[in-house]
């Protein structure tokens, strides 16, 4: 059985490391763009009011004034919702913040399918692509609430632009709070020899429930939670290629310059073995119930175990 | 329409509104309730839309910048008979043409364009407007906004673009109801004086009671005489309007009522109407 250890939202994680960090660290400086309690960075605003700015509903003007912020010595964490934080201010973030290695932390909340109702304007499924192209940037994509907070607090004390990927929805917990999280270190859910199943955030839960299913079958697969994009971690990956010799990736995001796009990358120079990509098939999202989406659009533990399958008939 | 028709089908959509969110279980009703005046005058009155070809080459366009309130558009339609009454039920479920924000590429006849993100619509009426200038047509163009989306510096370009190009064929309009998610405009982030700003960027501005249907139809009217400069309409409004529990609360930005809530809401606005 997957253990899980409750059911939590990772924005969540992302307030409380907000508020730890605050209380730790005069420099840390928390801006908003009118979605404050939605992507729970109110509690650091309650705690910290002289250290918080609302800017409203200008999310490029927030990636400027945390430049500046930056500039002026201050550790500045602006969030808002991932599609509104990663694609309106993209170039404010090339040239300005990562062009100039300024040291701001985006929090891009609401990413994935899982937003639900609110339809494809407001589901973030291609901010891995635009954020990993960029020189200078780090990119976290934590699997669930606990590591969540240790990714933002990881992040307050990396010299140079984060960004981190969090969600809205309740998801299971699935790491400890003992577990190390070190940044460009993946980390491995469960050991396996005959395929590796490489995830990434909310995916990761998806793998260790196809795992499960796999196993009755007779195949036993490694998952590997990967939850540094950028830098990835190289050797995992290519030791699992050798140690499985057929890779799955999987993430609630475009599959095209998405996270496998980076494992393949790895993969195809260091040590070529048959892939399957799980993801959006090029396509936008739509309104729907979260777990609905899930399934209508291929991110369940179902289709994970489809492609193990497929990956195997071509694994020599 | 007269005004007393158009006050009775305001009362139809704004109890379309609070079934479909019921029903849905999310979205907005506050800026859709307080918007539902001014799209019922612009549509019933002032647009050349033709329900039944709706890419009419001579319709006005409507752009839903604030794309959040699109059930006061989808009402609008259903109304309007553009599309069957009985689809509103089927408003932000799996599969639908009515998704939570409007969706280009679901064939849903009114819709013009893929709205939600905020700040956006403005330009895209400039664009519409720029055209129909260059082609020499009369088609007219409408961009329905919110008074925090005023935040975005989009606005502020797409605004200086319309009063150099000389778009008269343009007309914004400011649905200013006074909140947004994170509680008041002037606390978040104040855009007054918003009329003085319209003026110095080289609008024509006409500031209203946006609930007065006089006075909307009016000013919808005065907009397609004003000859060499956009207008805008800075509408003062009451976020939640017609509902006593909603009027005015933040909260109710963007969360479904209750079945009892909807119910309640519906015999509010049944008695305004008597
Ligand atoms: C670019 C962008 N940022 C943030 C949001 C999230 N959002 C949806 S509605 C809203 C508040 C809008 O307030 P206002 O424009 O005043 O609309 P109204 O009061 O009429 O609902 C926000 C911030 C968004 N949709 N788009
Ligand atoms: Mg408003």
């Amino acid at each position: 059985m997957v253990k899980v250890y409750g059911n939590k939202a990772t924005r969540f994680g992302f307030g409380e490391a907000l508020v730890e960090l605050g209380k730790k660290d005069e420099k840390i400086f928390v801006l908003g763009a009118d979605t404050v309690s939605s992507v729970a960075i109110n509690g650091f605003q309650k705690s910290f009011p002289e250290r918080f700015a609302n800017v409203g509903i200008a999310e490029s003007n927030m990636l400027g004034m945390a430049s500046g912020l930056a500039l002026a010595g201050f550790v500045p964490f602006v969030a808002t919702y991932g599609v509104f934080a990663s694609g309106r201010p993209w170039e404010q973030i090339r040239t300005t913040i990562c062009y100039s290695n300024l040291n701001v932390k985006i929090g891009g909340s609401h990413s994935g399918l899982m937003v639900g109702p609110d339809g494809a304007t407001h589901q973030a499924l291609e901010e891995i692509a635009i954020m990993r192209c960029l020189p200078k940037m780090t990119l976290l994509s934590p699997c669930d609430a606990i590591e969540t907070k240790k990714a933002t607090m990881a992040a307050a004390y990396f010299n140079g632009p984060v960004y981190i990927r969090y969600g809205r929805e309740n998801i299971p917990v699935i790491t400890e709070e003992t577990a190390p999280f070190e940044i460009g270190k993946a980390q491995i859910m469960k050991e396996g020899q005959d395929v590796c199943i490489m995830a990434t955030g909310t995916m990761v839960y998806e793998s260790l429930m196809s795992a499960e299913i796999l196993e009755k079958e007779g195949i036993n697969a490694k998952v590997i939670n990967i939850h540094t994009i950028k830098p990835i971690d190289e050797k995992a990956i290519i030791d699992a290629a050798k140690e499985c010799g057929a890779i799955v990736t999987a993430e609630e995001h475009q599959i095209f310059g998405g996270f496998g796009s980076a494992v393949a990358e790895v993969v195809v120079k260091n040590m070529p073995v048959p892939m399957e990509f799980i993801g959006m098939k090029d396509s936008f999202g739509e309104s729907g119930k979260p777990s609905e989406l899930m399934a209508k659009f291929g991110l369940k533990d179902v289709n994970i175990v489809n492609a193990v399958k497929k990956v195997l008939s071509r694994k020599s | 329409m007269e005004l007393g028709d158009l006050k009775i089908m305001s009362a139809s959509v704004r109890k379309d509104i609070l079934k479909m969110l019921e029903l849905a279980g999310s979205g907005h009703p506050g800026g859709s309730l307080s918007s539902v005046e001014l799209v019922v005058d612009l549509y019933f009155n002032h647009m050349r839309f033709d329900p039944k070809n709706t890419k009419d080459k001579n319709r006005d366009y409507f752009i839903l910048s604030k794309g959040h309130v699109c059930p006061v558009l989808y009402s609008v339609l259903a109304q309007l008979e553009c599309i069957n009454g009985d689809e509103l039920c089927t408003l932000r479920q799996a599969g639908s043409r009515l998704q939570g924000h409007p969706a280009a590429d679901k064939g849903l006849p009114g819709v013009e364009v893929s709205t939600g993100s905020l700040g956006y619509g403005l330009s895209i009426g400039v664009g519409v407007a720029k055209a129909m200038k260059t082609l020499k047509q009369k088609n007219r163009v409408y961009v329905l906004m919110g008074d925090g989306e005023q935040q975005e510096g989009t606005i502020w370009e797409a605004a200086m673009a319309a009063s150099h190009f000389k778009l008269d064929n343009l007309c914004a309009i400011v649905d200013c109801n006074g909140l947004q998610i994170d509680g008041n405009v002037s606390d978040v982030l104040n855009i007054e004086p918003i009329a003085d700003k319209y003026k110095a960027f080289g609008w024509n501005v006409i500031s209203l009671d946006g609930h007065d249907l006089a006075q909307i139809d009016k000013a919808y009217s005065d907009a397609k005489l004003k000859k060499d400069k956009p207008t805008v309409l800075i509408a003062k409004t009451v976020k939640g309007k017609g509902v006593s529990f909603m009027e005015n609360i933040a909260d109710w930005h963007g969360k479904a009522p209750s079945k009892e809530q909807m119910l309640q809401a519906i015999s509010e606005i049944d008695a305004s109407i008597k």
